[in-house]
């Protein structure tokens, strides 16, 4: 089996034996661990968009918003119909939460489809506002629709994230990101963020890899919305804003614009941070705004771009000297 | 002659005397040093809805101290854990589920909105741990479990207030209502004032909406105004009363403007000036009433806060930390499902906001009191009775 | 009749404040290139600006309200360059990409380093100039609204016989349309590139104060929403073109306004994304630009 197939297994089975453990755990350790992982689906989903294809995009939260309300929709007026009035065991809400997922993911995606087409023709600055647009446009649309609690949003939402839903989907997305961008297909990615001008004159379908980037981040930030909705029980609409965006895109560009390791290290850190620095919440946005201003002429790259398989390598090197 | 194991063996018991002494002294020490009992609180004490959150909390902080000044409860001193929640939506589930995991609070108090007591109740609810709110009005935040309380009236009661006030002392028949979408607390009262007005007679001629964070209000005034109404309702909060209110008048529009208790505070004169004069809103207590308690509490407040007057939040916060210290006197231990059914036993508690019964559906039944701006001041009008 | 009438006076000064806005980021877009992120919280910083001036000059007067008024463009045009010296040049040539990333930096610091010190509960900003109200026909007027209509207008011209007419307005059109070229024949390209910045950021200070002295209610995130659709203006009516922001301002807030009072009234912020992503697929350009095909 290919080494990030086991990779991905391995990681589902701890997964599922941490989320077993959960009640002896800590429950604000378990929340904050649950925040980084879906933390971790957003920022290596946004990652695939931003970093490795190169478009700035804005908006993520409004794809996370269309998977989290749809998501809750299911588990919220669907729910009780399939599961009846006992509430199902504890399979059936599983694999109702796992459909509700995956539907999100797909309203995302098609979100993502819709956004993706008409922002083709456009570069850097332009794509980054209609990105956001779009964002504040599904935003808006959200909080008028009184079926989904319009301003209100949804509360009572199911409690059905766990550990194991996480740390599997993050897994998944941390898998599909990288196996897509290694492959002979994912070299067009990276392509069209070194040179989109030239992709094009060599032939290569800027349009379908920029839509395909897109969708693919789009469905991921759905399902990470999914979990996020029933992991805070409450949605609302002005809680998937720019700021939210912001947030993500924050996440990116310190873990290093494809770079996912890197990235992956930035959502943890940026997860643990404001718990960590509560007493002075206030300062927070400060401080990554800063980080930010500093960040790009002092080390564009990001403060977790490194080679990392490439210090793996050395510190191999070092100590096993004796595979030569 | 002792042998020399013996002289050792003295040796080594010599200090036992005093540490026998030492380890009564202290084990003595920790039966009367005992733990403080934890209460949370949860409010927006920065953030766009500051104002509100930051009065709430120093009329809990008064009624804390008052209580630990005389004695604490069941022996102990009361320990206030507070945190804010900025006003932003997300934050509140957190910081809740940080109080009772990590403080390990007995009761949770909070929140002033509507929207972040919606989003804390379930995990007070799923924890069990007894939450009371102080202002929120809206019904859906104590369905949501028999853990959740409040010790406020709810939009229902509300709505009618202003409705009946609307038809009854400013004899309007034909009125426009002006909702903000974006709060559940807007939505909810606008319903409820919609459904006793008309039915009490009178006529709701149009409808108009804004967003919070709305600064221009003129197109909505101007079309309210084609309506000829002799009356607007806007129940939403000061910070877009205030503009509403001096575009209405810049538009020459004469008529009251009136509404509920999210109209309340310092910020609504400061910025709405001179068009303000001669609007009303229902509130849950006025500083002006004339009874014992709240004289009292009113000269506490003011001495304790260098001469600040306490406002409705302000005594609101003041009585659910009140009801929740008596709960847990009543109740005899810190055990959630007692001090719960303390809570929900809770009759006749004299409180500054008047006399406080838990109904079965853990809200509170209080009167409700009109307020008018005058002279650049509030002014108390009347009590609306349930 | 009357209500149509009004609200076509109000969606005029609306559209006037967000062309004061507009007008900075066209320009700033036309002579580097990239949307300065920081521009709407400059406004803001304007409006506290006149705050903090109005409070200690007296109210209802028209001298007072113009040294407020100055004194907030004045501040800016000195905020606009202290970031420009200090946060874009060390950038300039390097991709765009990290640019607009610094931007969005320098914007959140301004807001929540506003929130910080003055608090994010709305402040009510003094009526600095002389508030009355003239009815005509049934039409109300506000004095206001007038005020802002006004000098906007008086901006606005003054900001195209400063840049058709002047040494400096010629050096940022030159820098505008070929940067190399225009250093080949010797124009300082920092300092038509400062000059540039603060002329933007001075405007957005009277955009500012005018906003403030119609919706006198202002807090550390006000500048936000207008910001971005300010720049909706600018992306409709042709980025890098001064009429074309203007244009582009008058017909948002005409829009704006009329949504505003109809059914629809909680979509108007979608609507202004619309309009920018209707411009954008169907005419990039905008409305009075030219589109200029890149080259390799």
């Amino acid at each position: 089996m290919p080494k990030p197939l086991i990779a991905l297994l391995a990681t589902v089975l701890l997964a599922f034996g941490v989320s077993n453990f959960s009640d002896r755990i800590d429950p604000y350790y378990l929340d904050v661990m649950t925040g980084v992982g879906i933390n971790i689906i957003l920022a290596v989903s946004l990652n695939l968009v931003n970093g490795y294809t190169g478009q700035f995009s804005l908006g993520h939260a409004g794809f996370m918003s269309v998977g989290a309300y749809l998501s809750a929709a299911i588990t919220l007026f669907l729910g009780p119909r399939l599961l009846g009035d006992g509430g199902g065991s504890a399979v059936q809400q599983g694999l109702l939460f796992l459909g509700a997922l995956l539907v999100g993911g797909t309203g995302a995606a098609v979100a993502g489809l819709a956004v993706g087409i008409p922002s083709l023709r456009l570069k850097g600055d332009y794509l980054a506002l209609v990105t956001l647009g779009f964002g504040e446009i599904i935003r808006v649309v959200f909080q008028n629709v009184e079926a989904l609690g319009g301003a209100l949003g949804l509360n009572g939402i199911p409690n059905y994230t766990t550990v194991f839903w996480v740390y599997s989907f993050a897994a998944l997305t941390v898998f599909t990101v990288v196996c897509l961008v290694r492959s002979t297909y994912g070299r067009g990615f990276i392509a069209i963020h070194d040179d989109e001008i030239a992709s094009e004159a060599v032939g290569l379908n800027t349009t379908r890899y920029k839509i395909v980037a897109f969708v693919v981040g789009a469905f991921f930030a759905g399902v990470a919305g999914g979990l996020y909705g029933h992991f805070k029980l409450t949605i609302t609409p002005t809680g998937f804003d720019f700021t939210k965006s912001i947030e993500i895109v924050v996440m990116v560009i310190l873990g290093g614009m494809g770079n996912t390791i890197g990235v992956i290290l930035a959502a943890i850190l940026l997860t643990i941070l404001p718990e960590v620095l509560r007493s002075v919440e206030q300062y927070r946005m400060i401080m990554y705004a800063l980080l930010l201003i500093i960040l790009m002429p002092v080390r564009p790259k990001g403060l977790f771009n490194f080679d990392y398989p490439a210090i793996v390598a050395r510190l191999r090197r070092k100590f096993w000297p004796a595979r030569e | 002659m002792a042998t020399y194991t013996q002289i050792q063996m003295i040796r080594l018991l010599r200090p036992l005397p005093a540490s026998v002494a030492a380890a009564a002294a202290l084990s003595a020490c920790r039966l009367f040093s005992q733990e403080t009992i934890k209460i949370g609180e949860y409010a927006s004490l920065t953030g766009k809805e500051a104002a509100f959150g930051q009065s709430s909390h120093k009329g809990t902080v008064l009624a804390i101290e008052e209580a630990n000044a005389a004695g604490g409860v069941l022996g102990r001193q009361i320990e206030l854990v507070t945190e804010d929640d900025q006003s932003k939506q997300g934050e509140s589930s957190t910081i809740v589920k940080k109080l009772i995991s990590r403080d390990k609070v007995a009761g949770v108090l909070g929140e002033v909105a509507s929207m972040r007591s919606l989003e804390a109740a379930p995990i007070c609810q799923a924890y069990k741990v007894p939450m009371i709110s102080p202002s929120s009005t809206n019904p859906k935040v104590t369905e949501i479990g028999p853990y959740i309380f409040r010790v406020c009236f709810i939009d229902p009661f509300q709505g009618t207030v202003m409705a009946k006030f609307a038809k009854d002392s400013l004899k309007l028949r034909r009125v426009a209502v002006l909702t903000s979408v974006s709060s559940a607390y807007s939505v909810g009262l606008a319903k409820y004032f919609k459904e006793r007005f008309i039915a009490d007679g009178g006529e709701v001629a149009i409808e108009q909406k804004f967003t919070e964070g709305d600064k221009d209000f003129n197109a909505q005034l101007t079309a309210i105004k084609a309506a000829g109404v002799e009356g607007i309702f806007v129940p939403g909060y000061y910070t877009e009363a205030a503009l509403i209110c001096r575009q209405a008048r810049e538009l020459e529009m004469a008529m009251p403007l009136f509404g509920g208790d999210g109209w309340e505070a310092p910020q609504l004169i400061e910025i709405g000036g001179a068009a303000v004069e001669g609007c009303y809103y229902s509130t849950h207590y006025s500083p002006q009433v004339d009874t014992p308690a709240v004289k009292a509490f009113v000269a506490k407040f003011k001495a304790r806060y260098d001469g600040q007057t306490p406002d409705a939040m302000a005594a609101l916060g003041y009585d659910s930390a009140g009801v929740m210290v008596d709960a847990i006197r009543r109740a005899g231990s810190t055990e959630g499902a007692a001090i719960r059914n303390a809570i929900a036993a809770t009759k006749d508690y004299e409180g500054v906001t008047g006399s406080t019964t838990m109904d079965k559906d853990r809200n509170a039944t209080k009167s409700a009191v009109v307020i008018m701006i005058k002279d650049g001041k509030f002014k108390f009008v009347q009590t609306v009775a349930p | 009749m009357t209500e149509f009438l009004q609200q076509l006076l109000n969606g005029l000064s609306l559209g006037a404040i967000y062309a004061l806005i507009a007008l900075g980021y066209t320009m700033v877009y036309g002579v580097l290139r990239f949307i300065n992120f920081a521009h709407s919280d400059v406004f803001m910083v304007g409006a506290f600006i006149g705050y903090f001036a109005g409070s200690h000059l007296p109210h209802g007067t028209v001298w007072g309200g113009l040294v407020a008024l100055a004194a907030a463009m004045a501040g800016c045009a000195v905020l606009g360059m202290t970031i420009e010296r200090l946060v874009y040049r060390p950038l300039r040539g390097g991709p765009t990409l990290n640019v607009l990333i610094t931007a969005i930096g320098m914007s959140l610091f301004l807001e929540y380093t506003g929130q910080l010190v003055f608090g994010a509960t709305p402040r009510a900003f003094p009526s600095i100039f002389p508030s009355k109200v003239i009815a005509v026909h049934g039409l109300i007027v506000s004095m206001n609204q007038v005020i802002v209509i006004v000098v906007a207008a008086i901006l606005m011209v003054a900001l195209q016989f400063a840049v058709h007419r002047t040494k400096i307005g010629t050096a940022m059109r030159a820098v505008a349309l070929n940067p190399k070229a225009a250093q080949l024949v010797g124009i300082n390209i920092d300092v038509v590139i400062s000059f540039t910045f603060g002329l933007g950021s001075a405007l957005a200070g009277a955009g500012g104060v005018l906003y403030a002295l119609n919706y006198p209610s202002i807090d550390p995130l006000m500048g936000v929403v207008p910001g971005l659709k300010a720049f909706v203006a600018a992306v409709l009516g042709g980025v890098g073109n001064i009429p074309g922001a203007a244009l582009g301002a008058l017909i948002l807030g005409m829009v704006e306004t009329f949504v505003d009072g109809s059914r629809w009234s909680t979509y108007k912020d979608a609507i202004a994304f619309a309009i920018l992503i209707g411009i954008l697929l169907f005419r990039p350009a905008g409305l009075l630009g030219r589109f200029t095909a890149e080259k390799v």
